[in-house]
Parts: structure tokens; sequence; C-alpha cells
């Protein structure tokens, strides 16, 4: 068996349950995006149009771009979370996992790759909405499709590895309050950065959102100018993002080894 | 010769300063059903789960099926169930799938474990459950189902946990059943238990564990041979009676016990002895004769009895 066909089992595994809890993500995985889109690009969008006539994008389309990055955290987030207590201390599922052939890291291994495909099924469902609102042009919001599963992913193997160190759920709703939310509102997805005093935009700049969102944007709006994003190459927000899920992924595993197998 | 199935040679699992088995030896062979007997706490589990290859051995020698669990655990793990303590069965899948996934763990073909989803419910007496929500089952249906998914892969070793704790008695004679008829069928069962009654009716051979180490060896009527007298005469005492009556009992019996709420005669011949108890005036509120017991044997070895 090699890793790929095992990291398969979890993910045949991982449909089949959804199959059945679908309908529980409907909520947080397409209708909160959608109303976020609507409330913020429709509503307020008008508004800072008509102050502001001059961006080289209108707002809705601003912040399309940035929910699809945004979006994309909050889901990975949650995966790498709660299920990933459930699995280890409320129905400790893993643990049963592990009397099989399959090892801490194959369980991390294939909830990783479960991510990337809920995320890119997520992520097209959001964007073809974005579309229908007009906010989103179908050939470049396809292609910033992966950097957003990539964020997403990121999010998901960082945060298996903080919950695999963790005794219970308290933790992960401070993580959720005190982290995700500041990331989901300061990391470029409403306004740009541009728009905080300059030492808010040098912590924005090492957090990993600000490069999703970034990422996402000049990939989706190549015709976007420089009153909205940074001038930081491509390749950074890429680099940043790539090593954030490799080292999120070793940590993960080799602290669930730990956990699962002392 | 029969074959040894696992091995172990000073066997050691520490955590942090903590030792929880110390140094043992055990041979398990091919086709028997070998137990732990012991209380909570004794090492039992840690014992387990090194076997089961999800805790490393802190030092000492451990073979399962002649491969080292530290660089075989997949071999290992391919060939053996495990029945956990607790159920950890998936609560979002039903009862049918929960046997799936498993056998896709084990990397089965699907045509496969179709087929021995079909054998599996029908041995575990679940198969007007198939499409049932797991969390909806009794106890005793989860731990049937737990069993069953621990046999997906046709496993040559079987290894539970304190296979019946928490279940009542019905549950316990059918689970004790089912076990019955794997051990016919030539599986090796490893089981660990704090309950005597549950050590005697299903295993061949057993170790009595205590505080880590193992205190003695052998099936269970040997043991009560070894280590025990035939027949256990239980006196009760009225409120505060009992220790002047403990001054006047020496010499009545080969041994006994003091436990706090009565006192145990060790005798070879309970008529004989009730005889000299009366002939010294010995009045207890109630008197009962009974066989000696594994636990009997645990409270001689330890001075403590199983359960507390």
């Amino acid at each position: 068996m090699t890793v790929l066909t095992r990291a398969r089992h979890t993910v045949e595994a991982e449909l089949i349950a959804y199959r059945r809890t679908w309908r529980g993500t409907v909520i947080s995985s397409f209708v909160n995006p959608v109303f976020f889109l609507a409330a913020m690009g429709l509503g307020l969008g008008a508004l800072v149009d008509r102050g502001q006539t001059n961006l080289s994008v209108p707002y809705l389309t601003f912040v399309a771009t940035g929910l699809m990055a945004a979006n994309a955290m909050q889901a990975g987030a949650s995966d790498g979370a709660f299920p990933v207590m459930a699995g280890i201390k409320w129905r400790k599922e893993f643990f049963a996992v592990i009397t099989t052939p399959m090892n801490p890291a194959d369980i991390v291994i294939g909830r990783m790759v479960w991510g990337v495909i809920r995320l890119a099924f997520v992520l097209s469902v959001f964007t073809v909405i974005a579309g229908l609102f007009g906010a989103l042009d179908f050939s470049t919001a396809l292609m910033a499709i992966p950097p957003a599963v990539l964020t997403g992913i990121a999010f998901q193997t960082a945060i298996t590895a903080f919950t695999a160190t963790q005794e219970d759920s308290t933790s992960l709703t401070t993580l959720f309050r005190f982290a995700i939310t500041p990331l989901f509102l300061f990391s470029g997805t409403f306004f740009p950065l541009t728009n905080l005093p300059e030492f808010f935009q040098w912590i924005a700049y090492v957090t990993p959102l600000f490069h999703g969102v970034e990422l996402v944007r000049k990939i989706a709006l190549p015709g976007i100018g420089g009153d909205l994003v940074t001038t930081i190459p491509l390749w950074v927000h890429f680099a940043y993002l790539t090593v954030m899920t490799a080292v999120g992924l070793i940590l993960a595993a080799r602290i669930l080894d730990r956990r699962l197998r002392p | 010769m029969p074959e040894n199935l696992v091995e172990a040679r000073g066997l050691t699992k520490t955590f942090g300063s903590f030792t929880a088995v110390d140094a043992i030896d055990f041979d398990i062979r091919k086709g028997e059903a070998f137990g732990f007997l012991g209380p909570n706490g004794a090492g039992k589990t840690s014992t387990m789960r090194m076997i089961s290859t999800v805790s490393p051995v802190t030092d000492g020698k451990l073979t399962v099926f002649g491969m080292d669990p530290a660089t075989q655990g997949r071999e290992i793990r391919r060939r053996i169930g495990v029945v956990p303590q607790e159920d950890n069965l998936d609560l979002e899948l039903t009862v049918a799938e929960n046997l799936y996934v498993y056998g896709r763990y084990h990397d089965m073909p699907r045509a496969t474990i179709r087929e021995r989803i079909d054998e599996l419910l029908d041995f575990a007496q679940l198969g007007d459950r198939r499409k049932n929500q797991v969390e909806a089952l009794s106890g005793g249906m989860k731990r049937r189902l737990t069993i069953a998914r621990a046999l997906i892969n046709d496993p040559d070793l079987v290894i539970l946990d304190e296979p019946t704790t928490g279940l009542d008695p019905q549950a316990r004679h059918l689970l004790w059943d089912r076990l019955y008829r794997l051990k016919r069928q030539g599986v090796t069962l490893i089981i660990t238990t704090h309950y005597m009654d549950e050590a005697e009716q299903l295993c061949d051979r057993l170790v009595v564990m205590d505080q880590g180490k193992i205190a003695a060896e052998g099936s269970p009527a040997e043991l009560i041979r070894r280590y025990s007298t035939r027949e256990v005469i239980e006196l009760r005492f009225q409120e505060g009676e009992q220790d002047d009556a403990i001054l006047r009992l020496d010499g009545l019996a080969d041994s006994s016990e003091v436990l706090a709420d009565r006192v145990l005669l060790y005798t070879d011949d309970a008529d004989e002895t009730q005889r000299a108890l009366h002939a010294r005036d010995i009045n207890p509120e109630q008197v009962l004769v009974r066989r000696s017991t594994l636990e009997d044997v645990f409270l001689k070895l330890t001075g403590r009895r199983l359960i507390d």
C-alpha cells in the first residue's frame, strides 16, 4: 500500500460520512459567504463606489476575491480543528483507525487530500455564484481557485498540528475568536491594507491570510491597480503558503503520532 | 510444538518516571485464549497497546508473529483485530459503513468486504441493523459491532481489552458465546479483564498482573490449585463483632483473609471447619461456603481484591 492508496481510503471514509453530513455544512460553506458577498459587495459596495469612483475594479469584485481566500481559511481552519478534536477526544475514532495498517501520518495526509477536494468544491460553487452576481470574470476567477485552496490547506494543516496538542475545545474557540476572526477582518479581505497605519500593514504582511488574499486577488484580477494591492511578487505569497502547509503537515503528523501512540 | 504468536522478554513500558509495565515475560500460543487478569492500573492495557503496535516498547523484547512492532507495525496490524476498552465507532456512519470503511483501511477489495460484512453482521447478530446509525445502538450492540469491525480483515489474533465492562449480564453472556465461536474457529484471543468469572470462562491460560508485574501464570484451574484451597468459607459478623471473632479463628483454616466487611477462611474441607467454628462457639451472622475462584488467587498473591 502506498501513501496515496492510504490517503484514498481516508478520502473514501470522509466521503461516505459527508454524504450524510453535508447538509449541516451548507450554511457555513455556501450561505454565509454569499450573505457576506451580498451585504458587503452589493450593499456597502454601492456606497463605496459612489464615494470613490476611481477604483481600478468595482468594490463588489474586490470583496469577492477577498472572500474566496477568507472563506477558504475559515473552512480549512474549521476542518483542522473540530473534526480532529473529535477524532482524538470526543469520538476517538482516530484510535481505531491506527489499529489497522494506517499510521497517524496517513490520517493527516488523507484528511489534507480530502480538504483539497472539499475546498475546491466549496470554492467552485462560490465562484460560480459570485460570477452570476457579476462580481467575477469566470475565466480568471477559475485560475484563482487553486491559490484559494492552498490558503485553506495551509490553515488546515497548521491548525491540525495545534489541535493535536490541545486537551479540549476551549483553546479552539479562543483560536477562532482571537486569531481567525481578526485575520478575516484585517488581512485585506474588505479594504486595501494601505488604509491602515503602516505599523498594522507590517503585522498583516507576516500573517498568512494576507498572502492568500493578495495571491487570489492578483490572479483573479490581472488588471487590478496599485491602489488596491501591494507590489509584493506572486512567488512570495505562494512560497509563504506552501511553506506553511509543509511545516503544518510535518508537525501535524509528528504531534498526532505522539498523541495517538504514546 | 505449538507456535508462539507473541513472545515478550523483559517487556517494559514507562511513561516519564512511571513504570506501567515492569520487565514481564510471557508467550502466547497459537489458537489459545490468553488472559491478562488484574485490577485497573496493573499494566494490562499498556501491554495490549504494545502488542497492537500502537505504543512503542520502552525496553525489552517483543515479537508478534515473529515480527518487530517497531519496524513492521503495518504488517502486524494487517493480521490482528483490536477491540478497545472504549467503543470508538464512527458515529456518523451506519453499522455496515463502519465495517466497510475498516475493510478499506485494510486495503481489502470492495467485493470481498461486502461478502465479509454479511457474514459479520450475521455473527454479531446485527443483520437487521445494517442501515442503522451507530449512535442509536444499545451498549451490547455497539460492543458486538466493535468486535465485528475487529474481524473484518479475518485476523489470526484478536486483542480484546475489557470486552464486557459496562454490559448487563445478558449482553455479557451473548458476547462470551461469540468469543467461544471465534476460539473454535482457531482464532487466537488475548483478553484483558478485571472480572474473574470472565477470565475463568474464556481463558485457557492467563497471567495475573499487579503493579506492572506478572504475579502468577497458568490455567485458571492450575492457579486456583496452586494458590488457593478447594473451598472458601465467607463469614459475616454483626456490626462490631468481627474484630473479637478474628482473635479466636486461629488454626481453624489453612489461611484466612480479613476484609472490611467479612472474613474468608481457606480450607479443603468446609464441613470440618464449620464444625470447628461451632465448637469454639463462634457464631457469625452469615456463613457462605463456595469454591475458590481467581479472585481468591489474586487476594492471596497481592493481599488486595480485584475490584475495590
